[in-house]
């Protein structure tokens, strides 16, 4: 029992700041020990990730719409913020999906550090993200999450900035100072609720608690919570992102090393979406209602646009990075429609296009590396030249388009669904519209996917690459990768390993919806 | 009935063995086939005996129904002597689908379940993919031996045989559509197997594309359903509540016409068909197994396993026009005549095949259930056996061009020619053949079913097509096995040779299947009215379903019964078809090179050379626009218009960030600093953090601004 209460007591904790600690230890490491310095890195990833583990096979999976593992202190008692930690069948999907891809990054990167090299730094950047990363995910005090959401800029900015290609400077400028602007709006937004909620506590519980008082006795207007809505919407609609706030997303993707991208694609993104439910939509539903429509017009215009956007791509990596785009459209339809199903389907995925996404960046990561170059024209007969990385880059395009059996398929299907019968508050034919519109979203993701399928690993190598011998999937690949793709194959053959996860907090959440006119 | 109860095990086991072929295939001596032939063989046994036991089933649930019915008079005639008359009446008795169902997943209070719904329809089609899968399994390991993918190929037959053997007894509408876009996959993969030809993975992605465009109406016909049956996918229960009125009209009629859009694509049906021919760039075996004996009736059978769905939404029983009855019509026509220009072999058997889609469809459209399904069971074999026959022929010419390569070819391949032969007087429906049969049940359906005035039109359309489908065919038999040959089939240092075993087999047991499987469904009626209860309309009573799921609950709902003139009809114009044929191509009679002297039929020539243009408004237009100027156009906005914005912002910012610096910073609070007389170095350096510090920069202005912004909304507040 004493294990148990110490995981109860320091679970979460310990998760979340090892990464931390081992970027400090890393910090001690001469810099010539680059061995050492890999070792330690993943070391403090997989020691994170096993504490993660426990935490997670101690969960109590019958009652996961309960907050579990919550560990209360007093933090910075000024301001009424607490040290709040507890995870919930929400959070367990993106905790799990963050610990996997982190000790796999390193792995894939072991080699073939992006220049300038200097691993050291590298990984140090990689371990705070770690830890800004699942502490977003395990946060239950408004202050504490803004904190850890904002820990993750600074190491994403600097990995663009100082590893990218050769625009890193503007995209990584572009990157910081996009979601800076809109977490400037949330922090407004969450002190704002901070004082309408009766100005006593930072958290979640706490103020949706207080909200709904208000509501409930009629004193709250509508604008109020409209507004502070809105603050949010900014800050995690540009983070997911939203159009016609993507505009970041291409560049930063494109000049970002692999690692990053795979990072940014996997994890960092679902910080935005996440965001909104565990944030936006729990705390105010009822100015949710209100933006739902909003949110679902600006969804499937996502998804639309997204697609056209791929299909003018000529680089690779561009086209892969737009296409989160529109994947992403799925994901905010589903939360849109404010119904159970949609936000099943929308946090499946999110844990979908991570694994997918991220394999796609990690794919086209090996493509650069082998061909030095990810403009489509000059590639050509992958298939032929490295059949498995050809065939692997297939089986991932498949799960990108929504095939069936595959992962892609649970976030998108549903999420189509959930808009045929949206919360009753919401226009059913407004949405519906909106559901033939994603419907017709899906022939264009084969469009653009398929055709980058043709191009780059259809025929016959182009002449430049002709007599180039080009390697295969290297172990390290292998390793990285491995896991990522059974996982796609698994979570799409039994998607209830996810649902029946998030689906009891979800419903809850879905049924007060329900009650909403 | 273990068999039955445990047929679900069928597609599991051509599943492992994709998954075998796969990981080990390479490693073993015969490359992989053998695992896949190895898989199909415990299939097909299995199949046979669920078919067995599925028939004594039925047999004993009609036995059941008769001995009920008999205590029931025997318990009626105790209270009254009153005779109920019924001795005549054909006995109403139910048979219970097996089903085996498993959780899969879970969304709030519903619980969505992956399972096996296996009644007729399912039976009949467990033994049609799994004989003709094995059938191909055997065929292609002469066709493709020694292929540079030849492990891959059978790898993805085995993943195909799976996903179809699902998707026949999948028990709900969503596993229906997992299966539907898996066999979508298989088909891709197959069709593109030559990848390294751009035709070819143009045709392959065209396929695909083509098919998605049909699944938007999928998903949307399936969403709609789910929600009008409260909350399910079960196919069953979808039926039933549709057949008692229990879903509005509107819902089942908007359902109906989406899932249309799926049919039209999956199943070759105008004016999406277009994808098919081209998917004749696949191997031969595969265009036999995939693009005209299972696959593409996929389509068709999403509509036999929602027909209470289709027979309600579209009113079938009643009306004399709907959607399927229209576009299967124009599918036979449009299909047919197609089929006339054509130079490849395989291009005239794949329009050939889009046709009889189509008399499929408008069987269905008519309320002839039995009639389309059975004309399915009839035309997977004889149309296999052309494919395959037509491969054998390339096979040994090394080419599908009938007009450059070919001609003469019964001299050189007398077995190939036979079975081709008799496969192809099954297609164009010549007494006693197969074809006979089922299309003549299809055409007397249109003759006999449907509301008032009936479906008397589309009979006649089924006609034409019955004529044209002689024609086609028999210029067809001509170009390839008559007259002088051409090309790789005259060159006398390798003269064309009769194929091997492992094709001949094959073909001899379709052209055997395309004799025999006519008498399926004897009629028992008109006529024939005399034939032997046991013998006749088996198929009927053995694979049609019986219970409150099917539309034969309904009293609109009926059986045509043969038609003599129907039947004389249709032969004797299919016999026309053949001798104006003959005397065209045989004799030379009739006018030949009109298309060249007389302008409207050279127009009519152009436009069906063209196939109706369809080609290009897709590929050139449609296509063209989105991926061209839409794409660009939406590129450029991103770039121009919203980057523009943010990039505007961005300098903006520096400006007036400048402006602060410059004037205010450096002109009123510097002229301070300097007049204390400590600027020089101080100024420079901070002129360089700016300068190097662009993101604080950035971002102090950003909370100054957020800074503002709050002190606003607190006061609005």
């Amino acid at each position: 029992m004493d294990n148990n209460e110490f995981l109860t007591e320091w679970g979460l904790t310990l998760m979340v700041f090892l990464p931390l600690a081992g970027a400090l230890l890393l910090m001690v490491i001469p810099k010539a020990q680059e061995q050492m310095i890999k070792v330690a890195a993943l070391g403090a990833a997989l020691a994170s990730g096993a504490v993660g583990v426990a935490v997670l096979a101690n969960f109590n999976y019958d009652s996961s719409e309960k907050l579990q593992f919550v560990v209360n202190r007093n933090w910075i008692e000024a301001i009424h913020a607490n040290y709040i930690v507890g995870i919930d069948g929400l959070s367990v999907p993106l905790i799990a999906l963050t610990l996997l891809i982190t000790p796999l990054v390193m792995v894939y990167s072991w080699n073939h550090f992006p220049q300038p090299h200097n691993p050291q730094a590298f990984l140090i950047l990689m371990l705070v993200l770690a830890t800004g990363m699942l502490g977003t995910f395990v946060a239950q005090d408004l202050i504490l999450f803004f904190v850890f959401f904002e820990v993750v800029l600074l190491p994403m900015y600097f990995m663009i900035g100082v590893w990218g290609g050769e625009q890193r400077q503007y995209a990584s400028i572009k990157f910081f100072l996009y979601t800076l602007f809109g977490s400037a709006l949330m922090i407004v937004s969450f002190l704002a609720l901070f004082f309408v909620a009766g100005g006593d506590s930072f958290s979640m519980v706490d103020l949706a608690q207080g909200v709904a008082d208000r509501n409930a006795a009629g004193n709250l207007a509508m604008i109020t919570q409209v507004l502070i809505f809105g603050g949010m919407f900014m800050g995690f609609g540009i983070k997911v992102p939203m159009f016609p706030f993507h505009t970041w997303l291409p560049d930063a993707h494109t000049q970002a090393p692999t690692a990053g991208s795979v990072i940014l694609a996997a994890v960092l993104l679902k910080l935005g979406t996440y965001g909104f439910i565990r944030v936006a939509l729990f705390i105010l539903p009822e100015a949710a209602v209100k933006w739902a429509p909003y949110i679902g017009a600006l969804a499937v215009i996502g998804i639309i646009y997204g697609a056209l956007g791929c299909l003018a791509q000529t680089d690779m990596k561009r086209l892969i990075a737009f296409s989160s785009v529109a994947h992403m459209g799925f994901v905010m339809l589903g939360i849109a429609s404010l119904t159970t199903f949609g936000l099943n389907a929308a946090v499946f995925g999110m844990v979908a296009h991570g694994l997918i996404t991220g394999m796609l960046f990690f794919l086209a990561g090996s493509v650069k590396d082998r061909f030095h170059t990810l403009e489509i024209k000059r590639l050509g007969g992958l298939l032929l030249q490295a059949p498995k990385l050809g065939w692997i880059l297939g089986f991932c395009i498949m799960a990108s388009l929504g095939l069936p059996g595959l992962a892609g398929f649970w976030g998108e299907f549903p999420a189509i669904l959930s808009a045929y019968n949206p919360a009753p508050a919401l226009s059913q034919e407004l949405f519906r519209t909106y559901m033939v519109i994603a419907a017709f979203g899906t022939v264009l993701a084969a469009g653009y996917l398929l055709w980058l399928f043709q191009r780059t690993a259809f025929g016959t190598p182009s002449e430049e690459f002709a007599d180039v011998e080009i390697e295969d999937v290297r172990v390290s690949e292998w390793i990285a990768w491995v896991p990522l793709l059974a996982l796609i194959l698994v979570l799409g053959v039994f998607p209830n390993i996810i649902f029946h996860v998030t689906d009891p907090f979800l419903t809850v959440m879905g049924n007060t919806f329900a009650g909403l006119k | 009935m273990w068999f039955p109860d445990h047929a679900y095990l069928i597609p599991l086991i051509a599943a492992a063995s994709f998954v075998l072929i796969l990981f080990f295939g390479k490693r073993m001596p015969k490359k992989g086939a053998e695992i896949g032939i190895t898989a199909l063989s415990i299939c097909f046994v299995m199949a046979l005996a669920t078919n067995v036991q599925w028939f004594s089933h039925v047999n004993s649930a009609e036995h059941e129904a008769e001995v009920a019915q008999e205590e029931g008079e025997a318990a009626e005639a105790l209270v009254s002597s009153e005779s109920t008359g019924s001795a005549t009446e054909p006995i109403e008795f139910e048979v219970e689908p097996s089903r085996a169902s498993w959780t899969w997943w879970q969304s709030g209070d519903v619980t969505f379940s992956v399972g096996m719904l296996l009644d007729g329809p399912g039976v009949m089609m467990l033994f049609v993919v799994t004989l003709i899968s094995l059938l191909v399994h055997i065929y292609s390991t002469d066709y493709i031996g020694g292929d540079r993918r030849y492990t891959h190929y059978f790898a993805f037959l085995s993943l195909f045989s799976a996903s179809m053997l699902g998707l026949v007894m999948s028990e709900t509408t969503l596993q229906l559509l997992t299966c539907w876009e898996l066999v979508g996959l298989c088909s891709f993969a197959l069709i593109g197997h030559w990848w390294e030809e751009k035709p070819n993975s143009d045709a392959a992605l065209k396929a695909f594309i083509t098919n998605r465009v049909g699944d938007v109406g999928l998903i949307c016909g399936v969403i709609i359903l789910f929600f009008a049956a409260d909350q399910s996918f079960d196919i069953v229960t979808i039926n039933e509540m549709a057949l008692n009125g229990e879903i509005s009209h509107l819902a089942l009629l908007v359902a109906s016409c989406s899932l249309m859009a799926a049919v039209m694509s999956k199943s070759g049906q105008f004016v999406l068909h277009t994808w098919l021919p081209d998917a004749m760039a696949g191997p031969t075996p595969v265009s036999a197994l995939i693009h005209a004996a299972t696959m593409v009736v996929a389509g068709v059978f999403m509509v036999a396993r929602l027909y209470g769905v289709f027979f309600q939404g579209f009113s079938i029983g009643t009306s004399s026009v709907n959607p399927l009855v229209v576009i299967g019509a124009i599918t036979v026509i449009g299909g047919a005549s197609l089929a006339f220009v054509q130079k490849d072999i395989k291009k005239v058997l794949a329009y050939s095949t889009v046709s009889q889609l189509g008399y499929m469809v408008m069987a269905l459209g008519v309320g002839a259930w039995t009639a389309a399904l059975f004309h399915l069971f009839t035309h997977a074999m004889f149309k296999a056996g052309l494919f395959l026959g037509a491969g054998s022929v390339a096979h040994s010419v090394h080419s599908f061009d009938m007009t450059e390569h070919m001609g003469g070819m019964r001299k050189f391949m007398p077995k190939t020619f036979v079975t081709f032969l008799i496969c192809t007087a099954a297609l164009i429906g010549l007494f006693p053949l197969a074809g006979f049969w089922s299309k003549d049940e299809v055409l007397s359906g249109a003759q006999q079913l449907g509301g008032e005035g009936g479906y008397l039109v589309f009979m006649v359309v089924g006609l034409v097509g019955a004529f044209l489908t002689a024609l086609y065919m028999t210029r067809c038999i001509y170009l390839t096995f008559f007259g002088e040959p051409k090309g790789h089939a005259a060159d006398a240092e390798h003269p064309p040779h009769e194929s091997g075993r492992r094709i001949l087999v094959p073909l001899y047991i379709l052209s055997g299947m395309a004799i025999i499987t006519g008498f399926a469904n004897l009629p028992n009626s008109g006529v024939l009215s005399g034939s032997p209860d046991g013998a006749s309309l088996r198929f009927e009573h053995f694979y049609e379903p019986k219970g409150s799921y099917f539309p034969s609950v309904l009293e609109t709902f009926d059986h045509p019964e043969f038609n003599v003139l129907i039947a004389l009809g249709s032969t004797i114009i299919g016999l026309l078809g053949i001798s104006l044929a003959y005397a065209w191509y045989w004799k030379g009679r009739g006018p030949h090179g009109l298309t060249s002297r007389n302008k409207f039929a050279k127009a009519g020539y152009t436009v069906l050379v063209e196939k109706y243009y369809l080609d290009h408004l897709y590929t050139g237009i449609i296509v063209g626009a989105v991926k061209g100027p839409i794409a660009r156009g939406a590129y450029w906005f991103n770039q121009k218009g919203i980057d523009g914005v943010v990039n505007s912002a961005g300098v903006a910012a520096v400006k007036s960030g400048k402006f602060v610096y410059e004037r205010i910073d450096q002109g009123v609070v510097d002229t301070i600093v300097n007049a204390s007389g400590s600027a020089a170095g101080g100024s420079g350096q901070r002129l360089r953090r700016i300068q190097t510090g662009r993101v604080q920069q950035y971002a102090a202005l950003l909370f100054a601004g957020a800074a503002i912004l709050a002190g606003i909304f607190i006061i609005v507040i």
